[in-house]
């Protein structure tokens, strides 16, 4: 982690200060940095790396070895804004480098043409703040297939007859099929429908430094061991630190961002592992720090010219918070299938990524995935059909037998953008550095709701022409929890209706960036870090233009 | 397995207080009789051979500090269980298994619940019969690289079918061993539909 790294003092005015090196601050750093800018990554949690990586579920899920900890960075959650909003879990997200990229799932769908420019095409939906993107998916292609080539995307081009266009085809085959695959395969075909091998960031030949997956089998929720799991921290933090001209300073919990008087970013004020204050220098800043802690930032570095929070003159800071909808079917066979064994997701379908509103009744659409996706704890403590016992020989029993004939099968979709659910600074809870808490206020779109349940619906029917010998499905309710933390600083033309241009630049600071989930304008069908980390290695382009153009210090 | 067994089995039974950093010998009786009723001994291990009290004592003063007050009160709070149920027996560990199985079932709420599975299981927001269910299940089935108090000689993997290895090579089931390959979809997919 030492490597080639300098060392930069708060007191050198560097070309870029990076805050978070999740999937969007990793790629942007490696971008930056290979072009000659002097970076500073300032990333809040610690610099982990694969000899840390274990498989234990206690440490890793129930203690928050690699996410946020609630007790340290507590959250309240509310439904509308009339409510007073209580301490709750609403958040998990990566909290180290490489971010939340270190434990995802790894599902690597591109967005499809729809996602960008859905507004003008379906038209406005009542209750929904629906708006088309600044830019289309022609855009961000070149971008995708740098996501697949450079970090490493496994996967076989044109298997689905949905994809939209590409250049290029995968660099590597798809991982091998689960049993769990097979199954939901054959049955989807048998239906009629067009399940493809899952795109995954998730490597199926070795690369440089990093292995190939061992199929080892705690994935999902887990950092990847032997560097097989793209994450920025196997990846892009790797590369920009070769660059001799990149600083991963970890440890180092940004909550201020000062301008000058001519309004201008003068760098990051920051907690440093002994929480003292430390403000790093430079020309310019970009904030990845995910969806929920970009507009947290923004909102704690309120001024006297900003006294809503900085660069948010639109007051659009935090609003528009999208999870992605999703339900849950779950098939029990005959055989032992083992989809222990390995990454979670080896087959997907798209069938149902543009529904017709008029046909099904709601806006949105989604896919299906196969999926196995719970450790062995989690499995015993949640896993069994509902009714199942719960303790002594029938407990025992079910276990042994429904471990490893086990399949899920998930499905994601849509989520409209709603102006009230959004991220704001909690009055009254603290964090254990004193900054106001993070306050989530969310209901879903009703539409969103509906999706899922008619998805699930398809769930459902797929397990049973997959002739599951037991099978059963969770009712879809309003969510309360998120993983996904996309729109809450959505890009966009208008700087009365969104927070940054096409450029990534907020439209209020011409040397502040954003990039990260908060980016998007729309959900997309449920895979939001395919896109965020095109978005990225988009923005590290129009950064460097901007730079060359001498845009940054105006 | 044997070995480890006969191990758990005389260390609960010979109450030397040094062999517990939290329990004291009576109370790892009782809590070792609980956790041999939530996952039996059958024609395979069950809690009491994974070493499952040894883990539920290693974990309360660490991770599980906060369930301390839990067992504290949770403990004697089984033992007028019993006494209320059976007034001739003086503590869990001394009923016989059926007895054991009717106090249990009086303290398990959820009996027959199933219900969602929770991203993040929190032992500590439930009541004691909870807390110590989700403790044995842990205990049985914690990675036993990870943890060398719970899972012996992986055990509890052994039981739900997870073969002990750090990886694995395709074909993993019985549904993929036969697979053919992709084949590409030959008919034209209308893009409306729904």
């Amino acid at each position: 982690m030492t490597l080639d790294q300098p060392k930069y003092k708060t007191t050198d005015e560097v070309d870029f200060v990076v805050i978070g090196s999740g999937a969007a601050g990793g790629i942007i750093a490696k971008e930056l940095s290979e072009n000659g800018y002097r970076v500073v990554v300032l990333e809040q949690g610690p610099y982990l790396t694969e000899k840390d990586f274990i498989h234990d579920e206690i440490k890793v899920l129930n203690q928050d070895l690699l996410t946020n900890h609630p007790d340290l960075q507590p959250n309240t959650f509310r439904k509308t804004p009339d409510e007073k909003a209580k301490r709750q879990r609403a958040v998990a997200y990566g909290r180290l480098v490489g971010g939340t990229s270190t434990h995802f799932t790894a599902n690597f769908w591109r967005f499809h043409e729809i996602d960008f420019h859905e507004r003008s095409k379906v038209g406005p939906v009542p209750g929904a703040a629906l708006a088309d993107w600044p830019i289309t998916y022609a855009d961000l292609e070149p971008y995708y297939t740098k996501v697949e080539w450079e970090i490493g995307v496994s996967g076989l081009a044109n298997a689905s007859p949905f994809d939209p266009p590409r250049s290029k085809p995968y660099p590597m085959p798809p991982l091998p099929v689960k049993s769990g695959g097979v199954i939901f395969e054959r049955a989807a075909r048998k239906l009629g429908w067009n399940p493809f091998p899952a795109p995954m960031a998730i490597l199926s030949q070795p690369r440089p430094g990093r292995s190939a997956c061992i199929n080892c089998g705690f994935c999902l929720g887990f950092a990847c061991e032997v560097g097989a799991k793209s994450s920025s921290l196997a990846t892009a933090i790797r590369m920009s630190e070769k660059t001799g001209r990149c600083e991963i300073r970890p440890n180092s919990y940004v909550h201020r961002i000062e301008l000058d008087a001519n309004g201008r970013a003068t760098g990051a004020v920051y907690f440093d592992e002994k929480r003292d204050i430390q403000r790093q220098k430079s020309k310019a800043v970009v904030v990845c720090a995910n969806g929920a802690e970009t507009p947290r930032l923004l909102l704690l570095s309120a001024n006297k010219q900003f006294p809503d929070g900085l660069a948010n003159s639109s007051g659009m800071v935090g609003k528009h918070l999208m999870f992605n909808s999703g339900a849950l079917s779950v098939g029990v066979f005959e055989h032992p299938l083992n989809d222990y064994k390995g990454f979670a997701v080896s087959r997907v379908l798209h069938d149902f990524y543009e529904l017709d509103p008029d046909k099904v009744g709601f806006h949105g659409g989604g896919g299906l995935d196969a999926r196995f996706d719970m450790t062995p704890i989690n499995f015993a403590l949640g896993g069994l059909p509902p009714g199942s016992p719960r303790w002594g020989k029938g407990f025992k029993d079910a276990l042994s037998h429904n471990f490893t004939r086990t399949v899920e099968i998930l499905c994601h979709g849509t989520s409209l953008p709603v102006e009230n659910n959004s991220f704001s600074l909690d009055p009254d809870l603290k964090d254990a550095w004193g900054l106001p808490a993070l306050r989530m206020t969310y209901k879903d779109h009703p539409d969103d709701v509906k999706l899922s349940n008619w998805l699930n619906a398809r769930a459902a029917e797929l397990l049973e022409a997959a002739g599951a010998e037991k099978q059963w499905s969770y009712p879809a309710g309003e969510q309360e929890f998120s993983v996904h933390l996309l729109g809450t600083c959505r890009m966009g033309n208008d700087p009365k209706t969104s927070v940054i241009n096409s450029d990534h630049q907020t439209h209020d600071v011409k040397n502040l960036f954003l990039c990260d989930g908060s980016s998007l304008v729309t959900s997309g069908r449920g895979q939001p870090t395919m896109t965020i980390e095109a978005l990225a290695f988009r923005a590290g382009d129009r950064i460097r233009a901007l730079a060359k153009r001498g845009d940054l210090s105006a | 397995m044997l070995a480890a067994a006969s191990h758990a089995h005389q260390a609960t039974q010979s109450a030397s207080p040094a062999k517990f950093e939290f329990f004291s010998g009576e109370q790892a009786a009782e809590v070792d009789a609980v956790s041999a009723r939530i996952i039996p001994t059958t024609d395979t291990p069950g809690a009491r051979e994974a070493g499952v009290v040894f883990f539920i004592d290693r974990a309360l003063v660490t991770f599980a500090k906060d369930n301390q007050k839990a067992y504290g009160e949770g403990l004697p709070a089984l033992r007028a269980r019993v006494r209320e149920l059976f007034p001739t027996i003086e503590k869990f560990s001394a009923a016989t298994p059926e007895q054991q199985d009717q106090v249990l079932e009086s303290l398990d709420e959820q009996s027959g619940g199933g219900g969602r599975r929770p991203f993040r299981p929190n032992a500590g927001a439930q009541s004691f019969f909870e807390t110590l269910r989700a403790h044995v299940v842990m205990g049985f089935l914690i990675d036993p690289e990870s943890d060398k108090h719970g899972n012996r000689d992986g055990a509890g993997w052994k039981v739900i079918g997870r073969v002990n290895e750090h990886m694995f090579q395709p074909p993993f089931g019985y549904y993929d061993k036969e697979y053919p390959g992709w084949q590409p979809i030959p008919a034209t997919v209308d893009k409306t539909n729904s």
